[in-house]
């Protein structure tokens, strides 16, 4: 990791994971609510696997494609693309915010999957990684890139995981009212951030 | 857009119930008196400690003459915290409030000031008609992704009714929900089992079959609606029917359990044809398909025939005609509102297999005429109807008519136009407050009531 260091990239890349997987529209709360649904905990757990499934395909997804453009493409090209993507989903997301579509909660484990993927890639959860994969000068990029996206996979299970079972088990729903916080500015904001990032790194 | 949730959403109806009391109720009106003055939507002070306490605020005139003013509901409720379409930050403001002859379709603004609510936008009967094929909207419920609204009839004033969709942000019609109706033609209400992907809808009639009023050929015929219907709410697709049996006409209220995790509800049936009985029916999951079963019978009380109306002296009976049921955030009470006898009606359903009737008030009745505390020697019209339960359940509040056409044939003489309240002691216990009873003037009849921040029919949740 060239561009930024070292240690400095790899929190980064595990914290994203943990904002990620903190975000009650990313999964925890699905699964919470399918658990309430059947009154057992082992429901709660049975869910984070597809969802955790489906954020990690989204994201994956990004980064492959972000290494396979760094490993072809001149730097400055693969980093302006990068930056303008990046302002653009953010400033998109700032001004007009769709809500899902989606209805039905009894999804089966590939449905559950599909809703992870599809929130995540309507987030652009992906997107965020792009200035870390991009800025390294990794002899091998692909592993790298793996590394990252496993980095970031740790922090965002690790998260989904515990918020979930400690709402379910401990604390309850009732707090969401007045705790959960409008993630989708201060998300919109983190794009743009990132896209500043990608500018300069 | 708001930085936390509206501060009306709760996860669960348990988490509602803790909700403080609310402070305006609006009231749908409906101008009978023939001088041409339209509908209205008024605005009523519930604030005990207020000085206009039980008086009218304000009144909100509708652009149009006709509408007919019925039912209505709110752009955003406590569904918006669903995990799977979450959109918590959306508001709370606006009254979608249908026009049932017009079709008209009215999106009243509660902010920035909501005692004063201000018309935003109407929906004109072509926009539903070409997008939707529908038309008499009717039930409004706040969905995880959408409104949704209950329709009687298509553009001819026939079936099928059903349900369409208008979108949560720009109120455009998005067109109609189903995928697949099955054997479904007659519409009335609506609700769901949102966690476990279930639509159920009941059945009144067509537009042709009830704008003329209630006709006896039809209703001996057992034309009139007897069905409960049961959907797949992701797919869209009819998956069941049941048939109560042709006696039992007009099956009109749903009432869901608030708890996602339970999986019945009540219906309720306006007569059977074979002793003018009204009766409450549980719907309820039985080896994974639906079951139902009558849970409640409220029989017909005798009466001199010169104290009824042409349609009913044959029978020297008073029909209840159970017209409204609602039920409590925390499933315990279930109210119902027997519009043709002159009673509100409390059932304890901690068990729903076995309703216990705990508490009765009496008050009009086509034969009975029970007065208000408040003026114990007038004889009052009209009968309790349109029921809205606070969210705490501490509180009760009904109006008095049913459906233009209806008003005039049982209660010939007028059915005046008022609006009461109950209070709800710890134990469950109803008295009728003497200090609340507003009558409308101007000729505008009271229908349906929804309170300021929610009520027990206008939220679903996601949790328990």
């Amino acid at each position: 990791m060239g561009g930024m260091s070292g240690h400095f990239a790899w929190t980064a890349l595990f914290l994203l994971g943990c904002y990620h997987g903190l975000n009650p529209a990313m999964g925890w709360l699905f699964a919470v609510a399918l658990g309430m649904q059947e009154r057992r905990i082992g429901a709660v757990l049975l869910a984070i696997v597809p969802l955790a499934v489906g954020h990690i395909a989204s994201v994956a997804a990004i980064v492959a494609l972000a290494v396979t453009a760094a490993v072809d493409l001149p730097r400055p090209v693969v980093h302006g693309v990068a930056a303008g993507v990046l302002l653009g989903f953010g400033a998109y997301r700032l001004i007009r915010i769709r809500h899902p579509r989606w209805v039905g909660m009894r999804v089966g484990f590939w449905g559950l999957c599909l809703w992870g993927f599809l929130m995540s890639s309507a987030h652009g959860a992906g997107l965020m990684l792009v200035p870390f994969v991009t800025a390294g000068a990794s002899t091998a990029p692909y592993a790298a890139g793996a590394a990252m996206l496993a980095v970031h996979t740790l922090g965002y299970l690790a998260t989904m995981t515990a918020v979930a079972l400690v709402v379910y088990a401990k604390v309850g729903v009732s707090f969401l009212r007045t705790a959960w916080l409008n993630v989708d500015v201060i998300w919109a904001i983190a794009l743009i951030v990132t896209g500043i990032v990608a500018l300069f790194v | 857009m708001l930085l936390k949730p509206d501060p009306t959403f709760y996860a669960s109806a348990k988490d509602a119930m803790k909700a403080p009391p609310e402070m305006l109720a609006y009231v749908a009106l409906l101008s009978a008196s023939g001088n041409g003055s339209p509908d209205a939507l008024a605005v009523v002070d519930v604030d005990p400690s207020s000085a206009s306490f039980a008086r009218e605020l304000d009144r909100v005139e509708l652009p149009n003459t006709g509408d007919e003013l019925h039912h209505f509901g709110w752009n955003a409720c406590s569904a918006a915290l669903c995990p799977f379409a979450p959109r918590p930050h959306v508001e709370r403001r606006y009254l979608i409030v249908p026009g049932l002859r017009s079709s008209r379709i009215h999106i009243i603004d509660t902010k920035p000031d909501p005692a004063h609510p201000r018309i935003a936008r109407v929906i004109e009967p072509e926009e539903i008609v070409e997008r939707a094929g529908y038309t008499r909207p009717h039930t409004v419920h706040c969905g995880p992704d959408a409104i949704y609204v209950s329709a009687l009839g298509n553009a001819a004033g026939d079936g099928p009714g059903g349900i369409f969709m208008l979108d949560c942000d720009t109120f455009d019609v998005i067109g109609p929900w189903e995928a697949d109706r099955g054997p479904q033609y007659l519409a009335y209400d609506f609700w769901w089992h949102l966690t476990q992907d279930v639509m159920v809808t009941s059945e009144w009639g067509t537009p042709n079959m009830i704008e003329g009023g209630l006709d006896p050929n039809l209703l001996l015929g057992g034309k009139y609606g007897h069905h409960l219907h049961f959907w797949d709410l992701r797919s869209r697709r009819h998956a069941q029917s049941i048939d109560l049996g042709a006696e039992q006409q007009m099956v009109l209220e749903l009432r869901p359990s608030h708890d996602p995790a339970n999986a019945y509800g009540f219906a309720g049936v306006v007569v059977s044809l074979k002793d003018l009985s009204s009766s409450i029916w549980l719907w309820h999951r039985n080896n994974g398909a639906w079951a139902v079963q009558k849970v409640i019978e409220i029989p017909a009380e005798p009466a001199d025939p010169a104290q009824l109306p042409d349609m009913l002296k044959g029978f020297s009976a008073v029909p209840p005609l159970l017209s409204d049921i609602d039920l409590s955030l925390d499933d315990r009470y279930l109210y119902a509102s027997c519009w043709g006898t002159g009673e509100m009606r409390q059932y304890d359903v901690s068990d729903p297999f076995a309703p216990k009737l705990v508490g009765s008030v009496h008050i009009g009745g086509i034969a009975r005429r029970a007065p208000h505390p408040a003026n114990p020697s007038r004889p009052l019209a009209g009968g309790p109807q349109m029921v809205e339960i606070s969210r705490d359940g501490r509180r009760v509040y009904f109006t008095n008519s049913l459906y233009r056409a209806w008003d005039d044939q049982f209660y010939p003489d007028g059915v005046g136009s008022w609006m009461v309240k109950l209070d709800v002691d710890g134990d469950g216990a109803i008295a009728v407050d003497p200090k609340f009873f507003l009558e409308f003037d101007g000729g505008h009849r009271a229908h349906q009531v929804r309170l300021q921040g929610g009520d027990a029919s206008s939220d679903s949740y996601c949790y328990s």
